[in-house]
């Protein structure tokens, strides 16, 4: 599925990710965790292809293909959604009209036929009441005037309805009270599937109660410097990142 | 008015320029140095407009001739288009349209400036006198030719407890000015005047405004948005008097302008003139590109950079035509936006 092999990435001519590596198979949750600064967003977005986020060395594919070569909306649509850490405001852009724009520009991409209104309303209305989302809130501009909860969970309606195969995750879990972070939980474990991967990039052990990951991985300085099973997560939380940060 | 007076005399030495303050952005007189020969009588030609299947009037004034006054009795609700058309004969010309609208009577008037070809100086003078209670509804869709040159000049007065709201829609011209002065008399009257220009190439849009509030309990609100690309110039100049004795007036301004090129330009002047104590105003401007965040995100939803672009921008200007209350010619606006934006 996603392979990342030995990854560096700089930003404004700072170096900030040192050579990383990492393999999430299909039907894998692998969680990345790691101190502030360690280049977690910074990976997201090279994965993404941000403006600004300057590969120099190294190689990430999906299935096989080449991601680094192509610009953003071309990954989106080979299958890659990524969860933003704070997702924008559009103003004036309905959330519907924003997602049935980006659906549309991704089948376009993929040589298949646009999606109907019919078909498209009723998947929205279906997708909105397994997430507990008020219909009337999606006939809003995106994001405009919603709280932290409701935008995370905005996030998780645009990932179901686009249902990508691979998804990253960037604290999802910050802004969340238990609730809503229940919520957006469920809505994750739904889209767990033999054919998709996540990746779920957190500071906080606390979202992997809710999102149980195969793997967990500790970056630090721009490096994967651990790699254990769902105990690891436990053990940084109660130990913290001391110890990487110096191995590092 | 000194345009008016320019044409009707023959003298470009009348015409405004930089040398006057509210004029120093469209300098007509620097441009223009001998005035074009009279406008001779010209024909219409047909109308490209989702609006024309739902008038009541549609009023064709060519090269300045006509129209007869319009007249909306109390308690009736009217939709007029007027279509000012300067023919590809035309030079200069004015023309004059006077309104008015009867107590409680509703009034959606919907205008455009139309240009067969360049080399034209049209003025347009439009005198709208609202009574009691009277709403008024001004929508006016510019489309001069890219060479030609045109000034519009609104004058509105409004009794107690009337509404007047206008949208202006423009994509410029050689050089082109449309303003609008209002005589508020507070008393519960509300004004909302409202604009998007959208120009390109080396097209100038200038957006001129002037409410002044005279008596007590009246309200304003403005939203004016601007994109602008290539060489093309827009100008937004707004004003808002609050008057001595005007208490209780509530007055927004807020432009916005975005500017796609960086040979484009803006020239902005947000005015408020208070000269009352209990008062609430505020201005906004705001001058940018488009948020690459936004853009970013929306790219990695799926949506190319230029349809992310063609989005954003849209909803930056649909912001100003979705506060169009009637619901045909808003739609008739968002048409000619997204036409314009490519979307």
């Amino acid at each position: 599925m996603l392979s990342i092999s030995n990854l560096r990435a700089e930003v404004d001519g700072n170096e900030i990710l040192k050579g990383l590596s990492l393999e999430v198979p299909a039907g894998e949750v692998h969680a990345i965790m790691g101190p502030n600064g360690a280049g977690k967003s910074t990976l997201s977005y090279v994965l993404t292809g941000r403006d600004g986020y300057e590969v120099t060395g190294g190689t990430a594919t999906l299935n096989g293909e080449d991601l680094l070569s192509l610009d953003p909306a071309e990954r989106a649509a080979k299958g890659m959604f990524l969860s933003f850490q704070y997702p924008l405001e559009i103003p004036g852009v309905p959330a519907l009209t924003f997602i049935r724009t980006a659906m549309n520009a991704q089948r376009k991409a993929r040589g298949e036929p646009e999606v109907s209104a019919p078909e498209f309303l009723k998947l929205a209305k279906a997708t909105a009441a397994s997430l507990k989302i008020d219909f009337d809130m999606l006939k809003r501009a995106l994001n405009v005037g919603f709280s932290g909860g409701e935008k995370k969970r905005m996030e998780i309606f645009q990932m179901a309805m686009l249902s990508p195969r691979f998804l990253i995750l960037d604290e999802t879990d910050s802004g969340l009270d238990i609730d809503a972070l229940k919520i957006v939980s469920d809505g994750v474990n739904a889209m767990r599937s033999p054919e998709r991967g996540m990746l779920v990039i957190t500071h906080y052990q606390r979202l992997l109660d809710y999102i149980k990951p195969d793997r967990v991985h500790v970056l630090s300085a721009g490096r994967i410097v651990e790699t254990g099973g769902p105990e690891l997560a436990l053990e940084l939380e109660r130990d913290g990142y001391d110890k990487y940060a110096r191995a590092a | 008015m000194s345009v008016t007076k320019a044409i009707s005399s023959g003298d470009a030495g009348l015409l405004p320029g930089r040398r006057d303050e509210d004029w120093r952005w469209t300098d007509l007189r620097g441009l223009i140095r001998q005035m074009p020969a009279a406008s001779p009588e010209g024909r219409a030609w047909a109308w490209d407009h989702p609006l024309t299947q739902s008038v009541d009037s549609l009023i064709e004034v060519v090269n300045g001739r006509g129209p007869s006054d319009l007249e909306v009795p109390a308690g009736e609700t009217r939709l007029a288009a007027y279509r000012f058309l300067s023919s590809a004969e035309a030079g200069a010309h004015t023309a004059e349209l006077w309104v008015s609208v009867g107590e409680g009577a509703v009034l959606t008037l919907v205008e455009s400036y139309e240009g067969a070809s360049g080399g034209y100086l049209a003025n347009a003078n439009i005198n709208l006198r609202l009574a009691k209670g009277a709403r008024v509804e001004r929508v006016v869709f510019a489309a001069d030719h890219a060479e030609g040159v045109s000034v519009v000049d609104a004058s509105v007065e409004l009794a107690a407890e009337a509404s007047y709201a206008q949208t202006v829609l423009t994509t410029g011209a050689r050089r082109q000015r449309i303003e609008t002065r209002v005589a508020h008399p507070g008393a519960h009257a509300q004004v909302r005047l409202d604009g998007a220009y959208l120009l390109e190439g080396q097209h100038n849009a200038d957006l001129t405004t002037v409410v002044e509030h005279l008596g007590v309990d009246g309200v304003t609100s403005q939203l004016t948005k601007g994109v602008v690309r290539d060489q093309s110039r827009g100008v937004f100049q707004g004003r808002i008097v609050v008057s001595e004795g005007a208490d209780r007036t509530d007055a927004r301004m807020g432009h916005h302008a975005l500017i796609l090129s960086d040979k484009a330009e803006i020239d902005a002047k947000p005015e408020l003139l208070i000269f009352a104590d209990d008062v609430q105003c505020a201005h906004g401007n705001t001058v940018g590109a488009l948020d690459e965040d936004a853009l970013f995100y929306a790219e990695q939803r799926g949506m190319p950079e230029d349809l992310a672009r063609a989005l954003l921008t849209a909803a930056f200007v649909g912001e100003v035509i979705e506060r169009i209350e009637h619901e045909a010619v808003r739609e008739a606006a968002q048409a000619w936006a997204a036409q314009r934006l490519e979307v």
